[in-house]
């Protein structure tokens, strides 16, 4: 039995039951990582950096963690995971940031 | 008082326990709710949760969200399971030196309210060092949005639907923390993911004391309530706004609001934005409406009452 | 092998001490008859300090046995026990707990389910489980249900199989009846079992995540692994009763048997009966008569190897069932024995006997009878009625 659960051998049918680890366990998490949820999105937000106020409320909101928190406190978004729901946007108390279309 | 875990959001930790690619819903609340949880941790932690919509999307094999241990049984009885977790802990750090770990339950309303309350009583009244927190979309989100013991009056479920004849629930939903204090827990709490501070603040303050602890958190639902995924957020603070669901914690019997609201919202602004309520709004269903008002506001009377009596629950 | 003297206990005390010999860390349960006693005991063991173990009263068998995998996930060595409808409210978890691959030992006191409401000894509990994943051990009598206590934890917390064993013994027959046993040491027993190391162990410094939900896709490859497992315990039993021998002076295997390298008819039971039929057997055998009798030890994994080598040779067989399979061609063992006998080219003649559904009691003379018949259809080279329920009024 293997100890890492490989992603993409399972996604392409690469394994046996003798490859795979015991009883579906998920033996090195976090394994969501390599799916990219930014693919959902229709459309995305965009942050104005010189509105933003590093108030971080967007950062506390996303249910997908994809504002980035900086050192600085300054903000971005992670497009790789971004489901372009809005809640920054509405979050955001100065309006720095918008939903444009997804190109 | 001691210093609260937290003053502001820029309190809180940069790290995340939770991971991103989880298959929650865009705009999902309780995704909110997990990830803030998991901003409190103190040290080592498992987390077991039932089946339910968190539990299928983040742990669909081979894709995990977790970055810490998680345990997943069955869908009523992750109280029993977190307790055997405790125990065995427990036992194994006095007999082998086992590293002790808090031990947190993350379960919906499914999971709790209605097939999970056995095992639910059973872990309080055992006593056992636990944390269970409750996110609660207020209906079985998972398997397509019927309703629980946790849908409001008046509100329309695939099981509960707004028909010519019965027009949504007709009964009203379980009050959770009654319950929970009913077993004389040490501590108790609602929280909402619109007010992460006090929510934070809350779960830290539960791993800290010794003993069973509940908290229950309203997690706006995008396909369930029926609005738009940016909204959840706005709505969960409107429930607040609006007394619909008060935010206050009862730490040994004794009751405190923790987000004071003095000068409510019309029940109106948070019913409006969601489909799920759209037919109480027609004249035909204003006595539903009313009853739903009345009891919003009776159970917001009835806390203020217990505070200010001080009285032991 | 340490001297020990030898102690009576009842079936439910004689568990209750091994497991507490065991140094089992967890142990939750909730009551049923005639069960009750072992966790009575567990319980005087733990408040008295002799046993150091979290000893949890569940609020029902479904959370009783959840508190059990969470804890044996979490590394505990965990015991439990149950029968008939505790069991039945089980069902569900007996499944998680196997397919999670998480080792633990649940006696099982076999009573009957309701309805109509019965708390005697009968089959039907475990019979309902058969197709869990679980291993499944027989008990013939209080030294068996003692000894195997033993070996199930061994067996099932070994690194390559990893698997919950139930141990069953007779409800009141074996529960509450006091026998005789000679035990084990206390050393021997700490020899016998270290404390439990477990690979996969709940540890936030190496996170898992366990019970995730498996797709159409890759579902079957995991059942396919507890397949393998179940099967390939067979293995290490032979090595786990080896070692229980060398410690104990007592062999165990898969079944075991009186007489039946000779026989002209065979009959075999699962439980305490086999006692009753052995006692008969040694009577017909004064009078020259042929009989043997055999009693599987391990019915999950099934033996099929080891059966078809013993049933090769007789004339005929009577296959004894206290459980039934209602709308089948007969009960559960007998099931399991045609299919045996088919895959190995074994054309003996076969009989189902139905009896002691609800405890009724099969005595001597009972068994006798059975043994008698056995003979006849060896001699008529075939038996009248494939199925019988014995002793049915009407």
């Amino acid at each position: 039995m293997s100890a890492k659960t490989d992603v993409k051998k399972v996604l392409k049918g690469d394994f046996t039951y003798k490859s795979l680890p015991m009883a579906a366990m998920i033996i090195n998490p976090p394994t969501s990582l390599e799916y990219k949820t930014g693919v959902w999105r229709i459309k995305k937000p965009v942050i104005d950096q010189s509105k933003c106020i590093k108030c971080l409320l967007c950062w506390v909101y996303c249910p997908d963690m994809s504002v980035i928190r900086k050192e600085d406190d300054s903000v971005e978004i992670d497009y790789e995971y971004c489901k372009g729901c809005g809640i920054c946007v509405n979050a955001c108390p100065v309006k720095a940031i918008s939903m444009e279309e997804e190109v | 008082m001691s210093e609260p875990y937290l003053r502001t959001v820029k309190d809180i930790t940069i790290e995340e326990r939770f991971a991103q690619g989880h298959r929650m819903c865009a705009g999902c609340g309780a995704a909110i709710a997990v990830k803030l949880a998991l901003k409190a941790l103190r040290g080592p932690t498992v987390i077991v949760n039932p089946t339910g919509c968190l539990e299928v999307s983040t742990t669909c094999y081979p894709y995990s969200a977790w970055r810490l241990p998680y345990i997943h049984v069955a869908f009523e009885n992750s109280a029993a399971v977190a307790s055997g977790v405790v125990e065995a802990i427990r036992i194994l750090n006095k007999k082998r030196g086992k590293k002790l770990h808090d031990v947190i339950v993350i379960a919906g309303d499914g999971g709790t309210f209605d097939i999970g309350l056995q095992a639910l009583s059973g872990a309080l009244e055992r006593g056992h060092n636990m944390l269970y927190i409750c996110y609660d979309n207020e209906a079985y989100m998972n398997t397509g949005i019927q309703r629980s013991g946790a849908t409001p009056l008046g509100a329309a479920t695939t099981t509960s639907p707004a028909g010519k004849v019965i027009p949504g629930k007709q009964e009203r939903k379980k009050d959770l923390i009654a319950i929970a204090v009913a077993h004389r827990i040490p501590y108790a709490a609602t929280a909402s993911i619109a007010h992460p501070v006090d929510y934070i603040n809350k779960v830290r303050k539960a791993l800290e004391i010794e003993g069973p602890k509940v908290i229950h958190v309203l997690t706006p639902c995008v396909p369930g309530w029926r609005y738009p995924p940016s909204e959840s957020v706005r709505l969960a603070r409107l429930a607040v706004e609006t007394r619909y669901f008060p935010i206050y914690e009862v730490e040994n019997g004794k009751l405190r609001i923790t987000i004071r609201v003095d000068k409510p919202k019309p029940l109106e602004e948070f019913l409006r934005p969601q489909r799920r309520f759209a037919h109480l709004l027609r004249p035909e269903n204003a006595h539903i409406l009313e009853a739903l008002k009345k009891n919003v506001e009776e159970n917001w009377q009835r806390l203020i009452k217990l505070e200010e009596s001080g009285v032991t629950l | 092998m340490a001297q020990v003297e030898r102690l009576a206990f009842m079936g439910d005390e004689a568990v209750a001490y091994a497991v507490k010999q065991s140094n089992v860390d967890v142990i939750a349960a909730y009551p049923i008859t005639p069960q009750t006693i072992i966790v009575e005991r567990l319980s005087e063991y733990v408040a008295n300090g002799e046993l150091d173990a979290a000893f949890i009263q569940a609020e029902s068998e479904h959370s009783a046995l959840s508190i059990c995998v969470g804890a044996s996930l979490a590394g505990a060595r965990v015991y439990t026990s149950t029968c008939s409808q505790g069991l039945a409210l089980m069902h569900e978890i007996v499944y998680a707990t196997s397919s999670m691959r998480a080792p633990m030992v649940m006696t099982i006191v076999n009573r009957s389910l309701n309805a109509p409401l019965n708390i005697h000894c009968e089959h039907g509990d475990i019979m309902a489980e058969r197709d869990s994943g679980w291993i499944i051990l027989f008990a013939a009598n209080v030294q068996e249900a003692y000894d195997l206590t033993f070996i199930a934890f061994k067996l099932g917390e070994d690194p390559s199989v990893l698997l919950p064993v139930s141990v069953n013994m007779d409800a009141f027959v074996l529960s509450h009846s006091i026998e005789p046993i000679t035990p084990i040491s206390d050393e021997d027993a700490a020899k016998f079992l270290p404390p439990r190391k477990y690979e996969f162990e709940v540890d936030a410094d190496k996170p898992i995540t366990y019970g995730t939900m498996a797709l159409p896709d890759v579902y079957m490859e995991f059942k396919m692994q507890l397949k393998e497992a179940v099967e390939s315990s067979a293995k290490i039993f032979e090595k786990v009763v080896s070692e229980y021998a060398k410690l104990s002076g007592r062999r165990y295997w898969y079944y075991q048997s009186y007489m039946i390298d000779d026989a002209d008819a065979i009959v075999m039971a699962l439980g305490s009966t086999y006692g009753t039929l052995k006692t008969a057997a040694k009577k017909l055998r004064n009078e020259g008569l042929k009989i043997g009798v055999l009693a599987l030890t391990m019915y999950r994994p099934f033996p099929e190897k080891q059966l078809a080598e013993i049933l090769r040779n007789t004339k005929a067989l009577v296959v004894m069932d206290r459980a039934y399979s209602y709308g089948g061609i007969g009960g559960p063992l007998y099931t399991d024995i045609l299919g045996t006998l088919y895959r190995n080219d074994i054309k003996i003649p076969v009989k189902n006997v139905v009896y002691g559904l609800g405890g009724r009691d099969f005595k001597l003379d009972e068994a006798e009878a059975v043994l008698r018949m056995a003979l006849d259809g060896a001699e008529a080279g075939r038996f009248d009625v494939n199925v019988s329920w014995w002793g049915v009024k009407g």
